[in-house]
C-alpha cells in the first residue's frame, strides 16, 4: 500500500514539508503477515485492528436495531409474521427481550465505549504528544485482546439466546448459552431469577471493563510523562484533554462495575443475597452499583466525542478555538460532576425525596459545563472561514443534536416530570440523541477527519457529504418522533403496543432505514478509499497539531528519524500555506509563532 | 520491534519509546499508582456494601462477628505487616544494588504470605466445617422467613458456643459470662432468671432442634422459634433500649436479634467471606509477581539502574497489606 503523494518536481514548499518518510516505509507498511499485526506493540496498528473489531460490534448492534424497528413497524407480530397461535407469539415477544438486550449491550459495551478512545485515540494520541508509542505500548496490546476475548464471549452468549429462540430450542445443551434478557442493566431481581445467561454475560462485562481500564492507565501515563519539549498542560490539544478526562473517570468507574458485577455473579452462583430482599438483602443498592458505574460510563461516551468536535471546529472553520482554558476545564468539571449524579436514574425506585431533590439538582448543575462547551463551540464558528466538508458537516450536525439531547435530559431530571417520562420512549429518544446523535457522529466526524492521517488516502468528499447528511436526515427521522411518542405514555422495551402509537412508530421506523441506508454510504465510501482513494498529503486541512507534522500515512516509530517534535500551539494555522499542486498544506517559511492570547 | 530505531545507546531495558530510564521509570510507577486507584474502588464497592448492611443491621454485626477469630486476624495482620516491611527492605536492596539482601527479602515477603494463606485457610476450613459459609451453605441462610439450613444453624450457633466456652472458661451457654458485670440485666430481659440453671446448655442458647425439621419440614422463624424450650417468641421481641445499653460489654444472643435481622445474618457472613476472598485471590496474585522478580532478581536482573519491577510489585504488596489494614478492625473487632 504505497500511498506516498509525487510533489511536483522543483516545487520548493513541498519537499521541505515532510511527504515522504525515509525508507519509503509507514506503519501500515512496516512489516508484514499475521504475527507482525497480531504481536504488534504500534500503537497505530493496535488502532486499526480495534476498528474492524469495533465497527463490527456497531454492524452486529446495528442489525439487532433494525431487527427492533422492523418488529415495532405495526402493532401485533411483525417481525416473526408465523407466530399464529400463542405459544409462538409468547416466543416472539421473548425474542424480543433479547434483542434488546443485545442491541443495547453491544452498543454500550462493545461499541460506542471504546470507539472514540481505541480507535482514533490509540491512533493519534501518541503523534499529537509527539511521541513514538503510548506509555505501555504491551499494556496496549492487552487491552485490545481482552477486548477481542471478552466480545467474543460476550457475543457468543447473547446471540444463544436469540437463535435458540428463533428455532424455538427448548433444551440448550450446558455449553450452548441461553442468551440474555434483562436488558443491558442486569437490573435484580429480575437478574438473579432468569435463567438466561447473567453469568457468563457479566463475566463478558467484566474482561471487557478490563479492557477498558487498560486503556484509561495508559492514556494518563502517557500524557503525563510523554509530552515533548515546550508543550505544558496549556498547549494540550483539547482532543487529549478529552480523553485525559475520559480516562480519569474509566480509572474512578470500572472498578466499581467489575465489583458490581462479581457480586452479581456472587449472587447468582452462591446466592449470597446481598441483593435479595427475601434473604435480607437491598435491591436498590444493586442500582446505586450499578450507575455509580453506568453514569460516569455515559461520559465515558461523551467526553471523547466533544474533544473530537472541539479540533475539527477550530480546524474546519481555520478559527483560534474560542475559550480553550473553559472548554479543557469543563472536561474535567463533566468527569467530576459524573461521579455525583447517579441517583437521577432511581427517581421512581423509592429513594427518599431528599436524594431525590439532591440529585435532581447536582444532574441539572451538569448543564452549565455542557453549556460551557456549546457556546465555546459557536463563537469559534462566529467569523471563522468555515469549510463544509464532511467532518464539519457531522460536527455541526453533532452541535444540533448535543444540544436536543443535552436539553431534554432537563425535563428528566426535573422530578415531577420525570416520573411521568421514566421508562418511556422520551428516554429512549433522549439517551439516542446523546449516544448515536452525538458519540456516534462525534465518531464519525473524526474518522472522515483522521482518515487520511491514518491511511494515507482522501475520502470521496461528494459522497461523504450525502453520508453525513443522510445520517443526519434519517437519525432525526427515527428519533426526535419519540420524544412525542414517550410523551403520550409509549412505554419502553416492548415489543407490541396500541394502535394510538401506530404513525409515531412506523415514521420511526421508516426513518431508521434512511439512517441505515446513510450508514452504508459512509461504509462503502471508506472502502472506496482503501482501495481508489487520492493519495493524502500530510496536511490536508492545515491544522497544526502534531499529528499533521509527520507523513500520512505516518512512520513506523511516527516521525522521521531525526525529527524532535516541540510542543505547539495546536490552534495556530497561521504557519501553513495551501498548496494546490499537493492539494494539501504547507509549512510557511521561517514562520514564527507569536504567544497566543 | 524495529532494529534501525535503535542504534543510539539506549540501556538494553530502555524501550524503544522513552528517552531516558527515568522517564521510564517514573511512567512505570505513574502507572501503577494509577492502577492501585483502581483497586481501591473495586474494593471500594464492597466497603460501601459494608457501611450499608451494618448501618442498617448494627447487632447483625455484633453479634455475627464473635463467629471471626480475632486472634488468627491478629497474628495475620503481624505476618502482613512484617511482610511488607521485609519488601520494603527489599526495594531498598534493589536500589543498593544488594543482591543477596535483595533476594534474602523476597523469599521472606514470599514466606508471609504463604504464611498469611495458610491461616487464612484454617479459619475458612474452620468456620466451613461448622457451617458458616457462603450462600445456602451458612448456617443462618434463610428465605421469607424460612430456615433452609436448621442443621446448618444448630451447628453454627453450636460453634459460637463453644468459642465462648473456651474463651471465658466457662460453661458454654453463653448468658452467663462470668467476668460481665452486666449478666443480671441480660437475664432479667429474657424474663426468666432461673432458666440459664434449669435448662441444658445448648438448648437455652437458643438451639433446639425443631421436631419439624426431623420430620423432614423446614420450618419457619416462629415454629423454630417456638421448639427453644424457654422463652421462645419472648426472646425476640422487646430487644431495644437494654440491648443498647449492654453495647460494648455485651454481644447480642442470636434470639435477641430483631426478627428481620434473623434474616440478614448470614449477610454479613457473605460480605466477610467476600471481602476477604478478593482479598486473599490479591494475596495470591501478589505471591505470583513476588515469585516472578526473585527469579529475576536471582537471575541478576536487576540494578541499581534498573529496578522498576521491584518497586512496582512492592507498591502493589503495600496496598494488598493497606487492605487488609481496614478489613481487620472493620470485621473482627466489632463493637
Ligand atoms: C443506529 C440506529 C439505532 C436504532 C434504530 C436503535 C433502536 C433501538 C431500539 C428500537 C431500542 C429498544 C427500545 C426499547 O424498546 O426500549 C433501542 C434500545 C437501546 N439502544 Fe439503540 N438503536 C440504534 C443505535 C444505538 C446505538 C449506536 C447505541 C449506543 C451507543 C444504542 C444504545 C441503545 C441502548 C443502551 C438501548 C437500551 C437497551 C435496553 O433497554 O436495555 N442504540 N435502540
Ligand atoms: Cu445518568
Amino acid at each position: 500500500m504505497s500511498v506516498i503523494p509525487n510533489p511536483a518536481p522543483g516545487d520548493v514548499a513541498a519537499e521541505k514539508t515532510p511527504t515522504e518518510p525515509p525508507h519509503g516505509d509507514n506503519y501500515i507498511t512496516h512489516g508484514k503477515g499475521f504475527l507482525s499485526w497480531a504481536l504488534t506493540i504500534d500503537h497505530k496498528r493496535i488502532g486499526i485492528m480495534y476498528m474492524v473489531g469495533v465497527l463490527a460490534a456497531f454492524f452486529i448492534g446495528g442489525i439487532m436495531a433494525i431487527a427492533l424497528r422492523t418488529e415495532l413497524i405495526a402493532p401485533g407480530a411483525t417481525l416473526m409474521f408465523w407466530a399464529n397461535d400463542d405459544a409462538a407469539l409468547n416466543s416472539n415477544w421473548r425474542l424480543y427481550n433479547q434483542l434488546f438486550t443485545v442491541h443495547g449491550a453491544v452498543m454500550v459495551f462493545m461499541f460506542i465505549i471504546p470507539a472514540i478512545p481505541a480507535i482514533l485515540g490509540n491512533m493519534v494520541l501518541p503523534i499529537m504528544l509527539g511521541a513514538k508509542d503510548v506509555a505501555f505500548p504491551k499494556l496496549n496490546l492487552l487491552s485490545l485482546y481482552c477486548w477481542i476475548g471478552g466480545s467474543i464471549f460476550f457475543t457468543w452468549i447473547l446471540f444463544g439466546g436469540v437463535i435458540g429462540t428463533l428455532f424455538g430450542i427448548q433444551d440448550m445443551p450446558w455449553y450452548f448459552p441461553k442468551g440474555l434478557d434483562t436488558g443491558w442493566t442486569f437490573y435484580t431481581p429480575y437478574s438473579t431469577e432468569t435463567n438466561t445467561g447473567v453469568l457468563l454475560g457479566t463475566i463478558g462485562v467484566f474482561i471487557l471493563g478490563f479492557s477498558s481500564i487498560l486503556t484509561g492507565v495508559n492514556f494518563i501515563a502517557t500524557i503525563h510523562m510523554l509530552r515533548p519539549k515546550g508543550m505544558g498542560w496549556g498547549k494540550l490539544p483539547l482532543f487529549l484533554w478529552a480523553l485525559y478526562a475520559t480516562a480519569i473517570i474509566q480509572i474512578l468507574a470500572t472498578p466499581v462495575l467489575a465489583i458490581t458485577v462479581l457480586l452479581l455473579m456472587a449472587e447468582k452462583v452462591l446466592g449470597i443475597g446481598i441483593f435479595d430482599p427475601a434473604l435480607g438483602g437491598d435491591p436498590v443498592l444493586y442500582q446505586h452499583f450499578f450507575w455509580f458505574y453506568s453514569h460516569p460510563a455515559v461520559y465515558i461516551m461523551i467526553l471523547p466525542g466533544l474533544g473530537v468536535i472541539s479540533e475539527i471546529i477550530s480546524i474546519h472553520s481555520r478559527k483560534h478555538i474560542f475559550g480553550y482554558k473553559f472548554i479543557a476545564a469543563s472536561s474535567l468539571a463533566i468527569a467530576l460532576f459524573g461521579f455525583i449524579v447517579w441517583g437521577h436514574h432511581m427517581f421512581t425506585s423509592g429513594q427518599s425525596a431528599l436524594l431525590n431533590s439532591v440529585f435532581s439538582l447536582l444532574t441539572m448543575s451538569v448543564a452549565i459545563p455542557s453549556a460551557v462547551k456549546v457556546f465555546n463551540y459557536l463563537a469559534t464558528l462566529y467569523n471563522g472561514r468555515i469549510r463544509l466538508d464532511s467532518p464539519m458537516l457531522y460536527a455541526l450536525g453533532f452541535i444540533w443534536l448535543f444540544t436536543i439531547g443535552g436539553l431534554t435530559g432537563l425535563p428528566l431530571a426535573a422530578l415531577s416530570t420525570d416520573i411521568h417520562y421514566h421508562d418511556t420512549y422520551f428516554v429512549v429518544a433522549h439517551f439516542h440523541y446523546v449516544m448515536v446523535g452525538s458519540t456516534l457522529f462525534a465518531f464519525l466526524a473524526g474518522m472522515n477527519h483522521w482518515w487520511p492521517k491514518m491511511f494515507g488516502k482522501m475520502l470521496d468528499e461528494k459522497w461523504a457529504r450525502i453520508g453525513a447528511i443522510m445520517t443526519f436526515v434519517g437519525f432525526n427521522a427515527t428519533f426526535f418522533i419519540q420524544f412525542i411518542a414517550g410523551s403520550q405514555g409509549m412505554p419502553r422495551r416492548y415489543a407490541d403496543y396500541d394502535q394510538q402509537y401506530f404513525w409515531y412508530h412506523l415514521f420511526s421506523t421508516l426513518g431508521s432505514y434512511v439512517l441505515t441506508i446513510g450508514l452504508f454510504i459512509v461504509l462503502f465510501n471508506w472502502i472506496h478509499s482503501l482501495r481508489k482513494g487520492k493519495p493524502a498529503p500530510a496536511n490536508p486541512w492545515g491544522a497544526n497539531s502534531l499529528e499533521w507534522h509527520t507523513p500520512s500515512p505516518p512512520p513506523h516509530a511516527n516521525f522521521e528519524d531525526g525529527v524532535e517534535p516541540e510542543g505547539v500551539d495546536p490552534y495556530d494555522y497561521h504557519g501553513w500555506d495551501y498548496d494546490e499542486s499537493i492539494d494539501g498544506y504547507v509549512k510557511k517559511e521561517g514562520y514564527v509563532p507569536k504567544e497566543h492570547h | 520491534m524495529s532494529d534501525h530505531a535503535h542504534d543510539h545507546d539506549h540501556p538494553p531495558h530502555l524501550a524503544h519509546h522513552f528517552e531516558t530510564s527515568e522517564q521510564q521509570m517514573e511512567s512505570g510507577k505513574l502507572g501503577m499508582w494509577v492502577f492501585l486507584a483502581t483497586e481501591i474502588l473495586m474494593f471500594g464497592g464492597l466497603f460501601c456494601a459494608y457501611s450499608v448492611y451494618r448501618a442498617n443491621h448494627p447487632e447483625v454485626f455484633l453479634f455475627a462477628h464473635q463467629y471471626l477469630d480475632t486472634m488468627w486476624g491478629a497474628i495475620n495482620t503481624a505476618v502482613l505487616l512484617a511482610s511488607s516491611f521485609t519488601m520494603a527492605w527489599g526495594v531498598r536492596a534493589a536500589q543498593l544494588g544488594q543482591k543477596s539482601i535483595l533476594i534474602i527479602m523476597l523469599s521472606l515477603t514470599l514466606l508471609g504470605g504463604f504464611g498469611f494463606m495458610v491461616i487464612k485457610t484454617i479459619e475458612y476450613s474452620g468456620k466451613y466445617s461448622h457451617d458458616i459459609w457462603v450462600g445456602g451453605l451458612n448456617g443462618f441462610y434463610q428465605k421469607d422467613g424460612l430456615l433452609l439450613n436448621p442443621e446448618g444453624n444448630y451447628e453454627a450457633l453450636h460453634y459460637l458456643d463453644e468459642k465462648k466456652a473456651k474463651k471465658y472458661g466457662k460453661d458454654a451457654h453463653g448468658d452467663d459470662h462470668g467476668d460481665h458485670a452486666h449478666g443480671d440485666s441480660h437475664a432479667a430481659h429474657h424474663g426468666e432468671d432461673t432458666h440459664a440453671e434449669a435448662t441444658p446448655v445448648v438448648e437455652v442458647s437458643g438451639i433446639g432442634r425443631p421436631a419439624a425439621a426431623e420430620a423432614g419440614l423446614i420450618p419457619s422463624l416462629t415454629e423454630y422459634k417456638a421448639a427453644i424450650p424457654t422463652g421462645g417468641e419472648a426472646f425476640v421481641t422487646g430487644v431495644g433500649a437494654e440491648q443498647i445499653a449492654y453495647h460494648g460489654s455485651h454481644y447480642p444472643e442470636f434470639d435477641e436479634l430483631a426478627p428481620m435481622d434473623h434474616n440478614s445474618t448470614h449477610i454479613f457472613f457473605q460480605i466477610y467471606f467476600m471481602m476477604t476472598g478478593l482479598h486473599g485471590i490479591h494475596v495470591l496474585i501478589g505471591m505470583g509477581l513476588i515469585t516472578w522478580i526473585l527469579v529475576k532478581s536471582i537471575a541478576g536482573a536487576f540494578s541499581p539502574a534498573y529496578y522498576t519491577p521491584v518497586d512496582l510489585v512492592g507498591l502493589y504488596w503495600h496496598l494488598v497489606d493497606l487492605i487488609w489494614i481496614f478489613l481487620f478492625p472493620l470485621l473482627y473487632l466489632i463493637h
